[in-house]
């Protein structure tokens, strides 16, 4: 093989590992950072209440609502529907959950935002979906979130929707059960 | 000193010549042509009327996902490997590809790939049903055991494309012939050089994204499931990350085809031929900024939607340019209409409506009508299959008398093209309307509103089914008896691999010709 | 005089048009637009998509008329001779900018269709959409906590699609419960899916939005029209993909109020009837509604099912074996089978399992009364 070719090949093969490396290291951490920026999803953990006014000149209407993930035979909603808050005013609000299965499970809360305007502007101070909720056969939880909207949120938000989704994670989680018993 | 070939099977299992290996990978498109066509005529006998008839719907979905990786990767993907392998050397005056046994081990490792994935059609649960985009979570956790294989075959078909792309790179960057500039090169070896470059950028995502689906399926990793913190929604970013280019992958060479066609049949040279080289290279650029036009009914926040959008209307500007060339490059020539011509001809006003239905596409707002219809479905036909597969049979024509020494039946070729051409637009005009009437695109049955435009596009695949079949006979009459070839062929050719008698001998430009 | 080769390439021109011909006469048999739709967005997007559509003729005609041209007249059997020139910098120029500029115009309006459709105030209904494999859930969001919800499952019958009935006007486009909306208010649909990503699409509305497992999205409407809208799934969501449609019932304010109280009184009937004591006749026939609604797609019919994936209710394990586990299945799915404890009632549960256990030559002879099913979902 002519050295320039070896040249042109190694160069090719390394840029081409690269690329598959760059799928797992770099586009999920990227794709984090381009939802944040756009305000298409919201991950991350609490946020940090800073001392902030409180709009009360402005009310923000906040709207909760469960969905049960397939094969999660658990009663899941929130016991307060919709709530009006001022911007930087903290609030807490709760969910209900019960184990409606004959054996104990662990369960996933994943929230999501809508709409995509007031994502960046929703803060969950302390939230249940920070943690996996392990319940016995037949126990129940109120679950807790407390939050605040941010007053900089964008003027044409006059409504926010909060959505968790249930998910089965027994499987995954199997050592958080035996803490259990 | 210069030796023919090997006689026999191991002529062709360890054969390192280029114009062999060519042969194997056309040959091989070709069957998988023949297989991706009838998992398409399975579908579209099952949509001849509404009501289930033949199948039952999971077959169909395994159809519809068979038939798009098939096609894509099998038929259109290693064709134009096929032809780079043919002809990169000859247009450039190189004796052989850079990396002769890299190239003998990218293409046997394709029958395997296709063997592995055709052979889930028997598995318990059956094949991939979860269509060519595999969408997780239909891909993943709600995915038939066979998924499995299904991810390894992508993964050979991808080493596959990847050592391709690497061997082209190399032979087009260090094989010219003396004096052939760059900006000398055919424009067939320009396309091919930029679409080797898309491969080597998105080949390895989509075996990374692939990778990640098996993670998610054996190893308990979260990459594309909310419940342990991922997202469905990152699968598709980057699966149209790869899915865009690999758009361009399918079409690039096709330019590149088109473009030594029309100037020798309109005997006039290229027109524009620079521009030409900057709307190929901003095309493959622009490819990279415009994913998410695939999703913008997925929900993305507005700035999202509106960029992807102007990008993708971007495009239009370096197509059209490249369409404005061709027509010009006709103008005041002396035309004649031979079968690659009129095959030439049909790609340039067939793509344009391809394309004219892409920009409707562009536009976000009347995507959420247009999206996942059948509208999609017509639109995307009608880029790949006047596109990608009549290119590719204009080029089979156009030097099937330099490959094998003999003409093909000039009579034969108009009909076949005539048949091919009617079937087309009969299959995937209709389609059109029945999308924009509101029928979605994967689904079996439907309701009798949309019955006549889908009887009208179920004829007119098997008319087009049926031409390919002559297609075939054309071709093995031309090498089995077909009429002299001259070293010329075309009365208008130009360029290397028409100074080297016909058919080509098995070892060209040992020594390397002089280029002006 | 035309040429024979001229003939050959005319001909089938003819012969495509022809075939088109048809189209001109039955619109309503071959529909060949996107409708206009009931709502300022689907309205703007109609307008949208014709006014590109009439740049793409424009620009086709311009550059197809100039190869026709070229074609007719600069061949060689008309003793054409070549030009030689390959470049010309300023119609290069030209032929770039002047598309630049129409895409410019194309891009304004489309930009302030994309600003109406993100358009988020206040609405006066919310409905949480759900996709499932393979139907769709609606729930009327109370602001008082009374949600409304119900499961939409496609009604027509096994027997016109393999067939053996013709086939009614719609087709694989009709309900068991279409949603209800009042005209001339503000819709919001906030949207998410329970397995699989689904797509919701009705074309009159102009929306069409994904369903995606764990997340949620909004889109909105604003009927003006009262009339029976029909959409279906749009993202391939496994093997019924194509029999999970949409349809919405845009009607009067006062209409859709009755409407709503009539499915809080059904709400209060079923908790009612879950008290109640139901004879077997009474769960049997029931039962084999249920079975023939949710069931017999897969099971089929005759309850024999379809070997390797679907198991057989006839002389099955499930179905001859303890109750308990019976009831389970039903209620919490499993071995690939979705669950059905959310969308049937407790009285639709204790039916069809009754069912099952005695039809099919099960014959077990027991019956499961609602409130068992109650029971066993409160895991007593």
């Amino acid at each position: 093989m002519e050295k320039a070719t070896r040249k042109t090949v190694v160069r090719l093969t390394l840029s081409t590992i690269a690329m598959f490396v760059a799928v797992f290291t770099i586009m999920p951490p990227l794709y984090t950072l381009l939802c944040e920026i756009t305000g298409l999803r919201k991950v991350g953990g609490a946020y940090e209440a800073e001392e902030i006014k409180v709009d009360e000149e402005r009310w923000v209407t906040v709207q909760f609502v469960a969905t049960h993930n397939e094969a999660m035979p658990w009663e899941f909603k929130p016991i307060d529907f919709k709530v009006k808050v001022n911007p930087g005013q903290k609030k807490v609000i709760k969910y209900f959950a019960r184990n409606n299965s004959d054996k104990a499970m662990v369960a996933q809360a994943v929230p999501s935002i809508t709409p995509f305007s007031a994502v960046n502007y929703f803060h969950k101070i302390e939230c249940f979906c920070f943690n996996h909720q392990p319940l016995l056969s037949g126990e129940s939880a109120e679950l807790g979130l407390e939050f605040v909207v941010d007053q900089d949120l964008p003027k044409q938000v006059t409504t926010i929707t909060l959505s968790y989704t249930l998910f089965d994670i027994t499987e995954q989680a199997r050592g958080e059960l035996a803490g259990l018993h | 000193m210069a030796h023919g070939p090997a006689h026999g099977l191991s002529r062709w299992l360890y054969t390192t010549n280029h114009k062999d290996i060519g042969s194997m990978y056309l040959w091989f498109s070709f069957a998988m042509f023949f297989l991706g066509g009838i998992f398409a005529l399975i579908i579209r006998a099952e949509l001849f009327e509404p009501g289930l008839q033949i199948v039952e719907p999971n077959f169909f979905n395994q159809m519809t996902t068979m038939h798009g990786l098939v096609m894509v990767f099998g038929a259109v993907m290693p064709a134009f490997v096929g032809l780079a392998n043919w002809m990169v050397p000859m247009m450039i005056g190189a004796p052989d590809m850079a990396l002769p046994r890299m190239n003998n081990l990218s293409f046997w490792i394709l029958p395997f790939a296709f063997a592995l994935l055709a052979s889930t059609l028997f598995m318990q649960g059956g094949a991939p049903n979860f269509g060519w985009t595999f969408y997780a979570p239909l891909s993943t956790t709600y995915a038939p055991p066979s998924v499995t294989f299904f991810i390894f075959a992508v993964h050979i078909m991808g080493a596959s494309s990847i050592m391709g792309a690497i061997n082209i790179i190399a032979t087009i960057l260090n094989m010219r012939a003396p004096g052939m500039t760059l900006m000398k090169m055919p424009l067939f070896v320009w396309t091919w050089l930029i679409t080797a470059y898309l491969l080597i950028a998105v080949m390895p995502v989509l075996a990374g994204v692939v990778t990640m689906m098996l993670m998610d399926i054996h190893f308990g990793t979260s990459f594309f499931n909310a419940a342990g913190g991922g997202d469905p929604v990152l699968f598709q970013h980057i699966f149209w990350f790869f899915g865009h280019p690999e758009v361009y992958i399918m079409i690039l060479p096709a330019f590149g085809v088109v473009s030594a066609i029309i100037p020798t049949f309109a005997r006039k040279p290229l027109f524009g031929y620079s521009s030409m080289v900057y709307a190929t290279a901003s095309i493959a650029i622009l490819s990279f900024m415009v994913w998410a036009h695939h999703m913008f009914t997925v929900g993305m926040p507005f700035i999202g939607e509106w960029v992807f959008m102007i990008a993708t209307m971007a495009i239009a500007v370096p197509t059209g340019v490249k369409v404005f060339n061709w027509v010009t490059t006709m103008y005041k020539g002396s035309m004649t209409f031979e079968t690659p011509m009129l095959f030439s001809i049909a790609f340039v006003i067939l793509f344009t409506i391809g394309g004219f239905s892409g920009l409707m596409l562009a536009i976000a707002p009347a995507d959420f009508q247009y999206h996942d219809t059948y509208f999609v479905v017509a639109h995307f036909h009608y880029v790949l299959v006047p596109g990608a597969i009549f290119s590719i049979t204009a080029a089979v024509y156009y030097w099937l008398p330099k490959w094998c020494g003999r003409m093909y039946d000039e009579t034969l070729g108009k009909t076949h093209f005539w048949l091919a051409f009617i079937g087309l637009n009969l299959t995937f005009f209709p389609m059109h309307f029945s999308g924009l009437a509101g029928m979605p695109r994967r689904i079996p049955d439907y309701n009798p509103l949309f019955a006549n435009w889908n009887m009208m596009s179920s004829i007119g695949s098997f008319l087009f089914g049926a031409a390919q079949v002559l297609f075939l006979y054309i071709v093995i009459r031309a090498i089995v008896s077909g009429r002299k070839a001259t070293d010329r062929v075309w009365e208008g050719s130009h360029g290397l691999e028409w100074t080297v008698p016909s058919p080509a001998p098995y070892h060209t430009f040992t020594t390397p010709p002089k280029v002006d | 005089m035309l040429g024979k080769s001229k003939r050959l390439l005319v001909l089938p021109l003819y012969a495509f048009l022809v075939a088109l011909l048809p189209a001109v006469s039955w619109a309503t048999e071959w529909p060949l637009n996107m409708t206009e739709g009931v709502t300022s967005v689907s309205r703007e997007i109609h307008g949208l998509h014709m006014q590109i559509f009439w740049w793409c003729v424009v620009i086709g005609v311009v550059v197809f008329g100039v190869m026709f041209y070229t074609m007719f007249v600069h061949r060689k059997s008309r003793g054409a001779k070549p030009a030689h020139f390959h470049e010309n910098v300023t119609l290069e120029l030209i032929w770039t900018i002047i598309p630049v500029i129409i895409l410019v115009i194309m891009a304004v309006p489309a930009t302030k269709t994309l600003v109406h459709i993100y358009d988020t105030d206040d609405a006066d209904l919310d409905i949480l959409i759900t996709g499932y494999q393979w139907k769709w859930k609606y729930e009327y969001l109370d602001s008082q906590g009374e949600n409304v919800s119900f499961f939409s499952l496609l009604t027509t019958p096994t027997s016109q699609i393999t067939n053996a009935e013709p086939k009614s006007e719609h087709y694989l486009l009709e309900v068991d419960e279409p949603m209800y909306i009042p005209i001339g208010k503000k819709v919001r649909f906030l949207v998410t899916a329970a397995d699989v990503i689904h797509s919701w699409w009705v074309p009159a509305l102009g929306v069409k939005r994904d369903a995606i497992p764990g997340y949620i999205h909004e889109a909105w409407t604003k009927v003006e029209v009262p009339g029976v809208y029909r959409g279906q799934c749009t993202e391939l969501c496994g093997k019924d993909h194509g029999f999970m449609p949409v349809v919405v019932h845009a009607v009067e304010q006062a209409e859709y109020d009755a409407w709503l109280e009539g499915k809080r009184e059904k709400a209060r009937a079923i908790a009612e009837a879950v008290k109640q004591t139901l004879t077997f006749q009474q769960l049997y026939e029931q039962g084999e509604a249920v079975y023939n609604k949710n069931c017999a797609s897969c099971h089929l019919a005759d309850g024999k099912g379809v070997a390797g994936v679907f198991p057989a209710i006839a002389g099955s394990k499930i179905a001859t074996g303890p109750v308990a586990d019976h009831i389970n299945r039903v209620v919490k799915g499993g071995v690939g089978m979705p669950p059905f404890g959310e969308q049937l009632s407790p009285v639709d549960v204790a039916a069809v399992v009754t069912f099952q256990r005695n039809a099919f030559g099960n014959n077990m002879g027991d019956q499961i009364q609602p409130i068992d099913v109650v029971n066993f979902k409160q895991g007593q």
